[in-house]
């Protein structure tokens, strides 16, 4: 039995300016002990699925499975299953970051919780906040907390949408130190959506992606970079690049950087470059990242989707 | 704990942490209106015969901030948890509808009885009323404690920013409870304002209540716990309805 099943999930919003199809369609499972990262655009209905998943939204068509538990009709058992990171940095301003996580494990009916509250304090470097109150907690500290609160009554299935948004690196470190060990370890299931897709391709074993509310791909890490079998020439300029170049090149600032599947090709781009008068500064080839990958997706997508329009 | 008794634990001790101006504060005012209306009235109105103006004033006064402080401790709660968006802690936990309710009731009428008992003490020094029968005392305060903390809980999850709250209190709530009699009895109005307030569910709350201190009421005490039995029941639906369906918490 999956983990987490996605059963053909569409949510309509309306509004004043009419309809909005954040998700048109979602279908995929997530095994148990999976590391499944969720990648899309802003926009691309990433935390629309994962709220559909929390109860915190409810799914126009279709339906959605916790280990078999309907979020909708049977949600308390789907909900004691479900550990929830949320994107927005929200806290109870009452109360001091021990009282915080007794109550959360109090909610979902877990007694005598102290030592595992001990284990997660510790574990995220919170042992010495604990009498400190939530508003007096640092942005990054208050992430930790919400990373606590969504594990104290220790569910299998780990969500964490978008965790790492403006966080410091020692916290990203602590995060992904604690996650991976639950997922080791404990066979957790962890669900991650991310704008870093250095750390989607560290972590996750697989990956979907998601544009305009579809799936628009769905493989395993390796594979996906696989797809990407090409490699990136990369170099840096002040001049504009030729039209023909430009089609295909991404370039960030005076950084460009074009697929080039060989040694002949980089030399063809070079020497392309060259005749229009492009000076070519600290040049490197590098292997394809997921990055490369991802853009590549998003960029098929959208032609197949504009040639269905 | 379980899940219900989490709820109403921390909502009990959230008012608890803030007490100087969740109890206190409305104590203080109580002792006010004592002051003033006990001042300016005592001698001059004559409600029942045997009962001296300030000595019927306080149980209204005490009923009065029963009410206020039921209503006031569910709806700002959840207005302040949907603004700050901590409210999201408690939409990914398995409670129930039911759970909710409990918990959010239960601790304004905690909260209630807790600034009444305060208002009864302290005005205790002004007038000691007789407890004539202190079963329909403590029925009165219970419910009317609870019909007015499941009306702060619709008010809660209906308005979306605080003048949306601060406007059901002040042009619903305050004005229902100063016009239910707490400062006269309604046999001295004209004969049209009488027939208003008898529409006025908080009449019966109050009327019941100092029924229980006195013996003497406007309207029968059994005609008064009916309507605001009835009326608990009525507003606990439609709050359990909207819990239920996630009235505008879930999307």
């Amino acid at each position: 039995m999956p983990a987490v099943s996605f059963q053909n999930v569409s949510k309509v919003y309306l509004s004043a300016h009419g309809e909005l199809h954040a998700l048109k369609g979602v279908s995929f499972d997530i095994e148990p002990g999976e590391f499944f990262g969720l990648l899309g655009p802003n926009g691309a209905g990433k935390t629309t699925l994962i709220s559909v998943l929390a109860g915190l939204t409810r799914a126009s068509t279709g339906r959605v499975l916790v280990h078999g538990k309907n979020v909708q009709t049977d949600y308390q058992a789907a909900r004691r299953q479900l550990g929830v990171v949320p994107q927005e940095l929200v806290f109870d301003p009452f109360f001091n970051v021990r009282e915080a996580l007794r109550f959360q494990s109090g909610y979902f009916g877990v007694r005598h919780n102290e030592a595992w509250i001990d284990e997660l304090l510790e574990g995220l470097g919170l042992a010495d906040k604990a009498g400190a109150n939530m508003r007096q907690l640092s942005g990054g500290m208050k992430r930790r907390v919400l990373v606590a609160q969504a594990l104290v009554h220790k569910p299998p299935v780990i969500v964490l949408d978008e965790p790492t948004a403006g966080v410091d690196v020692e916290l990203r470190q602590t995060l992904w130190q604690f996650v991976s060990d639950l997922n080791k370890r404990q066979g957790c299931t962890v669900l991650l959506t991310t704008h870093y897709l250095e750390e989607a391709e560290a972590l996750c074993g697989r990956i979907a992606m998601l544009r305009q509310g579809q799936v628009v791909a769905l493989e395993s890490t390796s594979e996906l970079l696989r797809r990407a079998s090409s490699n990136v020439l990369r170099f840096k300029t002040d001049q504009a690049l030729p039209d023909d170049l430009a089609a295909v090149a991404r370039v960030t600032g005076r950084v460009v950087q074009l697929p080039a599947h060989d040694a002949l090709e980089v030399e063809r781009i070079l020497a392309r470059a060259r005749e229009s008068g492009v000076l070519a500064q600290d040049i490197e080839i590098r292997k394809a990242d997921l990055e490369d990958v991802f853009i590549d997706v998003m960029e098929n997508a959208a032609h197949a989707q504009g040639a269905l329009a | 704990m379980t899940g219900w008794q989490t709820l109403f634990y921390k909502e009990v001790l959230r008012f608890w942490k803030v007490g100087f101006q969740t109890v206190a504060a409305p104590v203080i005012t109580a002792i006010l209106y004592m002051m003033i209306f006990g001042h300016v009235l005592e001698g001059r109105v004559q409600v029942y015969e045997t009962v001296s103006y300030t000595a019927f004033l306080l149980p209204g006064l005490v009923m009065m901030s029963v009410l206020q402080n039921a209503f006031a401790n569910s709806s700002s709660s959840l207005i302040q948890s949907k603004i700050m968006g901590n409210l999201v802690f408690l939409l990914l936990t398995p409670l129930s509808h039911r759970a909710w309710f409990v918990a959010y009731v239960g601790s304004s009428v905690v909260r209630g009885l807790a600034v009444g008992i305060g208002v009864m003490l302290v005005t205790w020094w002004f007038a000691q009323p007789p407890f004539v029968a202190p079963l329909w005392i403590l029925a009165f305060a219970l419910l009317g404690a609870a019909l007015l903390g499941a009306l702060g809980l619709i008010a809660g999850l209906w308005a979306e920013k605080f003048d949306q709250m601060a406007a059901f209190q002040n042009f619903i709530i305050m004005p229902m409870t100063f016009l239910s009699g707490v400062f006269y009895s309604i046999h001295s109005l004209p004969d049209f304002w009488q027939r208003v307030s008898h529409l006025n569910p908080f009449f019966y709350m109050i009327d019941g209540f100092r029924y229980g201190f006195f013996g003497v009421s406007d309207v029968s005490p059994w005609l008064s716990l009916a309507l605001v039995a009835g009326a608990l029941a009525v507003v606990s639906a439609v709050a359990l309805h909207l819990l239920r369906i996630g009235y505008k918490i879930r999307h």
